[in-house]
């Protein structure tokens, strides 16, 4: 066929153009979610607690994806700076991902227990003051803001449309516990959502300041859970090789 | 008086008009944002420990007003210029056209907006929430449906090439967005939602969307522009015909591909990074045809570079089109994208496209176009030249910069001392950044004075314009 039929004819040349475009989503896209060892199997990968969700709702809010990646490569340099490199199963339940594109600061994927609570707090608050020659902005309306946890079962009703396994029947709450432990399927309920919350910020006390839940509370509880859920020492080296 | 009013009934020109202003205004304000932010990263004392400022707040607001709000309006604008123009035919339906104006200046001052207080679905490029997508989608739809209508107005079989780009770009950008965005809100009646997807296949949706809001927004649709206005402004027809047919469908077929060269060694499956490595690779090649196409439509006028700085604007975007499609490629090899991602050399690539090529075509085609609206002159050639130079350096200042703390951030990072230990911590790679980053602000800061003098001079124009319009019809009674 001549290139000039397609020229002169509109309908031709969108159909064309439509097709041409859609191929390379379809082969690098489609597959991903069909191909078993994608994500990897590993035991310890569960949801967000309440609390924590709603400390990444916060790091969103705040951009802090913009500066900070949490997605570590399989390089030495990296493996002694950060830890083993991130497997697909860790963001599975991440609605969006933040592997993030660019690191002006440090990747945080396992940042989770390297500093205390303290240090997260002060660091948030000033940053300048714990590390002199940190850029990063000073974010003191964390520790001033009450934390808003009235829609929390709508947000996690939201993510159970999306995939998410919270439960709200009491078969998926036997589901749960059969895959996540009982305690795990406790924080998962939605229907305890703002209890749950409440308790977790009262025994953890990330914000330090026992009277009032923060915006810092839900923050700290985020990044002090990041990374910390799959025991890498359970695995032989190189056992995740093989899914790349 | 009456040719005038055949011209009026003839094209559509209000409408342009309008994008092109706006276009103006997004621009200076966009690289003003983005000026203030280089600043805060420089000085972090200038986010003035307000929320509403922070470097994490400001950039999606600096990314939206540049590409969507200039680039887009700048791409309405033309686009809707260059089908009238070839078709030699009325924009169809004015009401329409009118909307599509409104809901794509609502869009973006809504969206910056809602970034400053901090509703974001924190993927890059498409920080819209569901609201704003909804409005951008019946927008876009519009917009195709207005496009399509005029083409099919036209008064001579062929439709010509600048037109196919258009094309590919409203409807690659409409499969793009509607799949990046597919997301569930928390309340009908709230701004938050969560993706539909989750971690890995939702990082491959995104940079499928991400590197193509590249491919098609600022490089196909940006190549539909050139392909008018470079042939208009050198007087010269197209260096290649063949060449044109072979490097659209080229280039709308491959870019489809190389999302995944953003997500090189990370969780993402080898095979499918690989598979974009490549076809990045193979990129190069239309790329470049379309680079070479438009610099060699110049062949025998070669001497208008010397006195025409409209041209200078052009031939300078081409060139850097030029580079930064080697540059990508480059960067999508896995060696050396071990080393680039994560640093600044990402930054300072986009900005030798958006900056380079994009924003200088659209100088081009806007110092062509002005004056053809408001039938006059440009008021100033001499504040063209001045624009060119503050662009043109500032550029190369902000590139230089971002080479120098991309490639010296990379090799920081994996250096080792002779024990096999880490050399440096983290931080001290973040006090390296500094002077870089002082540097890239003083670019900036040049890049946007340029387009500032450029609204002024587009804006004396226009008065201009109309002033001889009036003294004209006061003349003809």
């Amino acid at each position: 066929m001549k290139h000039d039929k397609i020229e002169k004819n509109l309908g031709l040349l969108m159909l064309f153009t439509m097709v041409v475009i859609s191929i390379g989503g379809l082969v690098e896209i489609v597959p991903l979610f069909h191909i078993n060892d994608t994500i990897e199997k590993v035991d310890g990968v569960r949801p967000y607690t309440p609390l924590e969700l709603r400390g990444r709702d916060i790091y969103q809010r705040e951009g802090c994806y913009l500066c900070h990646s949490q997605m570590i490569r399989p390089f030495r340099d990296e493996a002694l700076r950060y830890g083993h490199y991130s497997l697909a199963a860790e963001s599975k339940y991440d609605h969006p991902f933040q592997w993030g594109s660019k690191r002006t600061g440090p990747d945080l994927a396992r940042v989770g227990g390297k500093y205390s609570n303290e240090w997260q707090v002060q660091h948030l608050k000033a940053p300048r003051s714990v590390v002199p020659e940190s850029i990063m902005p000073n974010y003191p309306w964390l520790l001033e803001n009450d934390l808003d946890f009235s829609d929390m079962a709508d947000r996690m009703r939201a993510l159970k449309k999306v995939g998410v396994p919270y439960s709200e029947s009491k078969a998926e709450y036997e589901a749960n516990v059969k895959e996540f432990g009982q305690d795990v399927a406790e924080m998962l309920d939605i229907q305890k959502a703002q209890e749950n919350l409440i308790k977790q910020a009262q025994t953890g006390n990330y914000d330090g300041d026992a009277t009032r839940i923060t915006e810092m509370e839900a923050m700290v509880a985020y990044l002090q859970m990041l990374g910390t859920l799959v025991d890498f020492s359970q695995y032989d080296e190189g056992h995740f090789v093989q899914f790349r | 008086m009456a040719h005038s009013m055949a011209a009026k009934a003839e094209y559509n020109y209000d409408i342009i008009k309008r994008f092109a202003a706006m276009a103006m205004v997004w621009g200076v304000l966009g690289m003003f944002v983005g000026f203030y932010a280089a600043s805060e990263l420089a000085f972090p004392f200038l986010n003035f420990d307000s929320q509403y400022i922070t470097f994490g707040r400001l950039r999606p607001v600096h990314t939206t007003l540049v590409i969507f709000g200039f680039g887009g309006s700048a791409l309405f604008a033309t686009s809707y210029y260059i089908v009238q123009r070839t078709c030699q035919a009325r924009l169809h339906g004015d009401g329409m056209a009118n909307f599509t104006f409104w809901g794509w200046q609502v869009s973006v001052a809504l969206g910056v907006m809602s970034y400053m207080l901090g509703y974001t679905q924190a993927r890059e490029y498409a920080e819209f929430e569901w609201p704003i997508d909804l409005l951008i989608t019946v927008t876009w739809v519009i917009y195709l449906y207005v496009f399509v209508m005029t083409i099919r107005k036209r008064s001579q079989p062929h439709i010509y090439v600048a037109n196919w780009f258009f094309i590919a770009f409203i409807l690659a950008t409409a499969l793009l967005h509607v799949f990046n965005n597919l997301a569930m809100p928390v309340s009908l009646m709230g701004m938050k939602s969560y993706s539909l997807f989750s971690g890995v296949q939702d990082a491959m949706t995104q940079w499928w969307y991400g590197h193509n809001a590249v491919g098609f927004f600022l490089t196909a649709a940006f190549l539909g522009m050139m392909y008018y206005f470079v042939p208009k402004q050198a007087g010269r027809p197209i260096y290649s015909y063949r060449l044109s047919v072979i490097h659209f469908w080229a280039l709308v077929f491959l870019y489809m591909w190389v999302g995944g060269h953003h997500l090189h060694w990370t969780a993402l499956p080898d095979w499918t990074s690989t598979l974009a490595a490549t076809f990045s690779i193979i990129l190069l090649m239309p790329s470049w045809g379309g680079m070479i196409n438009g610099i060699m439509t110049m062949s025998g006028a070669w001497d208008k570079l010397r006195t025409d700085p409209i041209m200078r604007f052009l031939i300078v975007s081409l060139s850097f089109y030029g580079m930064s499609t080697f540059e990508g490629p480059m960067m999508a090899l896995k060696s050396v994208n071990a080393l680039s991602h994560y640093t600044d050399w990402t930054i300072g690539h986009v900005h030798s496209g958006a900056l380079g090529w994009v924003a200088m075509v659209s100088f081009g085609s806007f110092y062509h176009m002005v004056p053809k609206l408001y039938n006059t002159k440009m008021y100033s050639e001499k504040l063209i030249f001045t624009h060119f130079w503050l662009a043109t350096i500032g550029i190369v200042l902000y590139i230089t910069a971002m080479w120098t703390s991309g490639i010296g951030q990379g090799l920081i990072l994996r250096a080792f001392d002779s024990y096999g230990n880490l050399a440096y911590t983290f931080v001290e790679s973040v006090s390296y950044l500094h002077g870089p980053y002082v540097t890239r602000a003083i670019g900036g800061f040049l890049f946007v004075t340029g387009a500032a003098i450029m609204a002024y001079n587009l804006y004396m124009t226009a008065k201009q314009g109309k002033r001889e319009a009036a003294e004209a019809a006061a003349a003809a009674a």
